[in-house]
């Protein structure tokens, strides 16, 4: 279970996220959208400390994982960031060979295994949907897929480390229709064992992929509900007007 | 009408600029012709295996460049490790406080120190203070620092021409940053270090006056036997037949092909870093 009491975000002077509170429970997607520079990424970079590489910024409130606080000092970044997976907006294999790619999270771990880092590639590549199509090339650099299939190797590559939660910075946004629509499958099926976050600006996709949605504007959090909540009958205006493309 | 003088304003410019630019490159290869022309006929299998003789009027060149050769290696040993691990502290760890930014306002400084005030400190220090003398390890010290700012400088820019998103991608699966460096950002980082690893080392062999008081020996037949021995070089040889050997007039053909010799070595240099490169970023 992912919660957070009274956040606020700062970057510089600048308030980027004005005292959010929220729980979203295991095995669930949730879906953030909102205008650009709504505080929507921020927040998602928030659970796996993402924001910590920004110089200047500044958090006060508690973000809870399990009932844990990451941001106690007594945690482990590294050891917090392979609980906590994520995918970012434009595919950003490493040059390396696929195979390489989905066994990097677990080299740096130190498991040196050759049978079982084969077994679990093929298995996370499996879970992202991709096993079928790279099984007889899994030698050939990363660059040469598709940039859905890229994006699905990101997907692959942070499985392979068996995160509990997965968080996406708008993991479709650079992609053509039919990947788009096979990584909104593949998140249909990761909710089975996973935790989902993902940040969106495309409405219906929201509206597909997601159990609850979190409308973010200026830095608050205007109305989370469930999305079919939100996107029938939303209770604020502002949430309203968004949706239906008044503004935004 | 207006177009057209447009056109021809910039038919005149461009001709001009290009003009400027064969300029350049006819010079170049006027020095290099006229070096190629003088001295490719001395140039021989003996000339590059054996010492000078006759009071360097006959004989050849093969201490100076066994000498050269010496200094490339024992800078490259200074230089290398010292810049690169500066320059991926600077560009990888110190973000950009104050701090780091006079670091590097003062590594720009170093490169434009006259290479003769290395060549002064490097005797202080080097030679004087720690008491190595006049040796290979004096001058490899000496070149090593000559060429720091170089290695730091390519090292800095090939690191920072890598893009952000593969630093946070490997960060985001739970890396440190140091694993990041050493599996993600060096290895994309390579080719372009190497090219400036090996324009230093070109430096290095052509550089006179830092090895003047350190190492370079006049006349020195032998191989040395240490770290601690003097060598020839070609560049302090080139020096000391141009302007006092025993008879000038004699010496000058071999003058000649001592600079080509030298030359060429910067050349294939240069040849074998684009080489590399070309090579690493296939990979």
């Amino acid at each position: 279970m992912l919660e957070t009491k009274e956040i606020h975000f700062y970057y510089g002077a600048f308030h980027a996220l004005k005292n959010i509170s929220m729980t979203m429970d295991d095995h669930t997607v949730t879906a953030f959208i909102g205008p650009s520079g709504c505080g929507k990424s921020t927040f998602l970079r928030l659970f796996n400390r993402m924001n910590d590489l920004i110089p200047d910024t500044h958090l006060t409130g508690q973000c809870l994982i399990e009932g844990q606080d990451i941001y106690q000092k007594t945690v482990d970044v590294t050891t917090l960031r392979k609980k906590v997976g994520m995918v970012f907006q434009k595919p950003n294999p490493f040059p390396k060979s696929i195979f390489e790619n989905v066994a990097y999270g677990l080299r740096v771990d130190g498991i040196k295994d050759k049978n079982f880092i084969r077994q679990r590639v093929e298995e996370s590549l499996k879970g992202a949907a991709l096993w079928e199509e790279v099984k007889d090339q899994l030698k050939k650099p990363a660059f040469e897929l598709s940039g859905g299939q890229q994006q699905r190797l990101c997907i692959a590559r942070a499985l392979a480390i068996e995160p509990s939660v997965i968080l996406m910075d708008e993991p479709a946004s650079a992609l053509d229709p039919i990947s788009t629509s096979k990584i909104e499958d593949l998140i249909h099926s990761l909710k089975e064992k996973y935790t989902i976050v993902i940040v969106t600006h495309n409405m219906q996709q929201a509206a597909r992929v997601s159990n609850k949605t979190g409308f973010f504007m200026l830095g608050e959090l205007i109305e989370f509900n469930d999305t079919k909540k939100i996107f029938l009958s939303p209770e604020k205006e502002a949430t309203q007007n968004y949706i239906t493309g008044r503004f935004g | 009408m207006a177009i057209m003088q447009k056109k021809t304003e910039q038919k005149i410019a461009f001709t001009f600029f290009r003009s400027l630019s064969l300029v350049v490159v006819a010079i170049l290869f006027w020095i290099l012709g006229f070096i190629i022309y003088n001295g490719a006929g001395v140039i021989d299998w003996e000339f590059l295996t054996t010492a000078p003789s006759d009071g360097m009027t006959g004989g050849g060149i093969f201490p100076a460049i066994a000498g050269t050769l010496y200094l490339i290696l024992g800078s490259s040993m200074v230089a290398f490790p010292l810049g690169i691990l500066s320059a991926v502290y600077t560009s990888e760890y110190a973000g950009n406080g104050y701090i780091i930014r006079f670091i590097r306002i003062m590594t720009n400084n170093l490169s434009g120190i006259p290479s003769i005030i290395f060549g002064l400190f490097g005797m202080a220090l080097f030679v004087n203070t720690l008491e190595f003398g006049d040796s290979i390890i004096a001058g490899s010290f000496t070149l090593g620092l000559l060429t720091l700012p170089l290695v730091i400088r390519t090292t800095e820019e090939a690191l920072r021409a890598i893009p952000d998103t593969f630093r946070i991608g490997s960060l985001a699966l739970g890396a440190t940053q140091l694993q990041t460096i050493r599996r993600i950002t060096m290895p994309m980082a390579f080719p372009n270090i190497i090219t400036g690893l090996i324009l230093s080392i070109g430096r290095v062999s052509g550089e006179t006056a830092p090895i003047l008081f350190t190492v370079a020996a006049y006349f020195l037949p032998k191989l040395p036997q240490s770290i601690f021995d003097q060598v020839m070089a070609l560049p302090y040889h080139l020096y000391v037949i141009a302007t006092s050997g025993t008879d000038l007039e004699a010496t000058r053909p071999i003058a000649y092909g001592t600079a080509l010799v030298l030359i060429i070595i910067v050349l294939l240099m240069n040849l074998l870093a684009s080489f590399l490169r070309k090579k690493f970023r296939k990979l």
